[in-house]
């Protein structure tokens, strides 16, 4: 057997295995996508029934706000943790980069344990306090998620950055916020913005925090599994999973681009 | 350390984000001990919940390893042979096949899940067996593996190693059995770690493909989160990060260790 067919025999089981489970599949459920009574127009019907459409801007929403108060929290932790070293750094960062295994179901149990109607703030909270299945029990969850994600590329783009920068920055008498705003965050700049990406995509998609969480919110991912089981309307299922797939897969498509990570783990 | 006032606040920043992440595991391992959550730790600590919870979803526990096994298994013969593939031959189709396979990555489980649906779900034997979620714990996993191992061949001059053998008279098979495999060992291994672990703790895919016969672990927490009490959603969950917490430190491990042969 010659070189050239021995490599193209060891990529016969990968393309096999990706044609008939994966290809096949996504197109088939593109096909699925157009075949209700109003055909290809189901596209335009999510922007123009108002249920889909509230649903998708209340993904949105959620997500962005994931997405910024990840990227606030993680940048100034992740920025402490690489600067600074001292005893039980390793604990905290063991602590924060444990969710990533963690299902999304689990998540959003652990923020039952923490806002539910047997849970901590509710205890030791004068009062009724709950707000586990509210759109900020929803958040927080997202938000458990996403914090270890963006952590990690921060922490992986802060050890690259020059710090000559930032001490020739101080030694012409820059004061530490300017040092922060001019030298530190457009430096950090590209993988913040992958990070970001990454957040939001991640937020988007969430499946599993969602089941445990949003059983009266509207977020895509449930909207499309109940279109799906109670409804059966497959069509719109299938017409919101690939505009959901197309959106999720762009932004990965862009952070991959901007600092080469992908930190996928989990899936929410 | 703490001199300036920035420090401080970044500190606090820092802990309060550890606190938001730890102290929910700890409650949820505190409930899974706890006689009754509700009266508090008062009521006792007791390990009844945990013997419940194997008396009623040992099944899914078991399920969950042998998916988690049979993936790897699948994974690895797939996805070894075609990193090499990829790493022989690095150019634009290389890429692109790359790209395609890690779609599972970028797009959402429940798509996926409901592409593998609408096309073999009426294939009613298939539908039913656990080889179904098999199929989407592959389709997961497999990019993992693939990138894992390609990244440590890709970072070492393959091409030369192979030549010299080739030289000697080393046949094609011999090669890759011989070379490649010892040298991607790290690969291997980081990439084998992070494919159990995630199979393991799979739910978006799983659980529209599961069937009320195969419950994964993922899938019976779920199911234990609505249906349960407290205390045993809570020793479930326990039973859980007991599992999955040394697989993520062992993932995390050899994937550090991975990155240092690629640099």
């Amino acid at each position: 057997m010659t070189n050239r067919s021995f490599v193209l025999l060891c990529l016969t089981p990968l393309l096999i295995f990706s044609i008939v489970f994966l290809a096949l599949p996504l197109m088939r459920l593109f096909l699925a996508s157009g075949e209700s009574e109003i055909g290809w127009s189901i596209y335009l019907e999510i922007l123009r029934k108002p249920r889909y459409l509230n649903t998708l801007v209340l993904t949105v929403l959620v997500s962005l706000a994931t997405t910024f108060a990840a990227l606030a929290v993680s940048t100034i932790a992740g920025m402490f943790l690489s600067r600074n070293q001292f005893k039980g750094r390793g604990i905290l960062l063991s602590i924060m980069t444990l969710p990533l295994a963690f299902p999304g179901v689990v998540i959003g149990f652990l923020i039952i344990l923490l806002g539910g109607r047997q849970g901590l703030i509710n205890q030791i909270t004068p009062g009724h306090v709950v707000f586990a299945y509210s759109v900020i029990g929803l958040f927080l969850g997202y938000l458990y998620f996403s914090i270890p994600r963006v952590l990690l590329t921060v922490m992986a783009a802060a050890e690259k950055l020059d710090t000559s920068l930032e001490e020739a920055a101080r030694t012409m008498g820059a004061s530490p916020f300017r040092v922060v705003v001019d030298v530190i965050l457009p430096g950090l700049m590209p993988s913040l913005i992958a990070a970001g990406a990454i957040a939001f995509a991640t937020a988007m998609g969430a499946f599993g925090t969602a089941f445990t969480l949003a059983t009266n919110i509207d977020v895509i991912p449930m909207v499309i599994y109940t279109e799906f089981t109670l409804s059966a309307n497959i069509a719109m299922a299938a017409a919101l999973s690939i505009v959901l797939g197309i959106v999720t897969w762009a932004l990965l498509l862009i952070a991959r681009s901007l600092s080469g990570t992908t930190v996928a783990v989990g899936g929410g | 350390m703490l001199k300036s006032k920035t420090k401080i606040l970044q500190l606090f920043v820092t802990l309060t984000a550890c606190a938001f992440l730890f102290v929910p595991m700890i409650l949820s391992l505190l409930a899974g001990v706890t006689s009754n959550y509700f009266k508090g730790v008062s009521s006792g600590l007791t390990l009844k919940w945990v013997f419940k919870v194997w008396e009623l979803y040992a099944d899914s526990i078991f399920l969950s390893m042998g998916l988690a096994f049979a993936c790897l298994i699948v994974t690895l013969i797939i996805g070894l042979p075609a990193a090499y593939g990829l790493a022989r031959h690095p150019g634009w189709l290389s890429r692109l096949l790359e790209e395609f396979i890690s779609l599972p990555l970028a797009i959402p489980g429940l798509a996926i899940a409901l592409a593998l649906l609408q096309l073999y779900g009426s294939l009613k034997g298939f539908r039913i067996s656990w080889t179904f979620i098999l199929v989407g714990h592959v389709l997961y996993t497999l990019p993992f593996m693939v990138r894992s191992i390609l990244a440590v061949l890709a970072s070492m001059d393959l091409k030369t190693l192979e030549e010299g053998a080739a030289s000697l008279g080393a046949s094609s098979w011999q090669r890759f059995r011989d070379i490649v495999v010892p040298n991607a060992m790290p690969g291997i291994l980081a990439g084998a770690l992070t494919v159990v672990t995630l199979s393991i703790g799979e739910f978006n895919i799983t659980w529209m493909l599961h069937t009320p016969y195969l419950k994964t672990l993922p899938v019976g927490l779920a199911d234990s989160y609505a249906s349960m009490r407290l205390e045993i959603a809570s020793a479930y969950t326990l039973v859980f990060f007991i599992l999955i917490v040394p697989l993520l430190m062992a993932m995390q491990w050899a994937s550090a260790r991975a990155q240092r042969i690629t640099l």
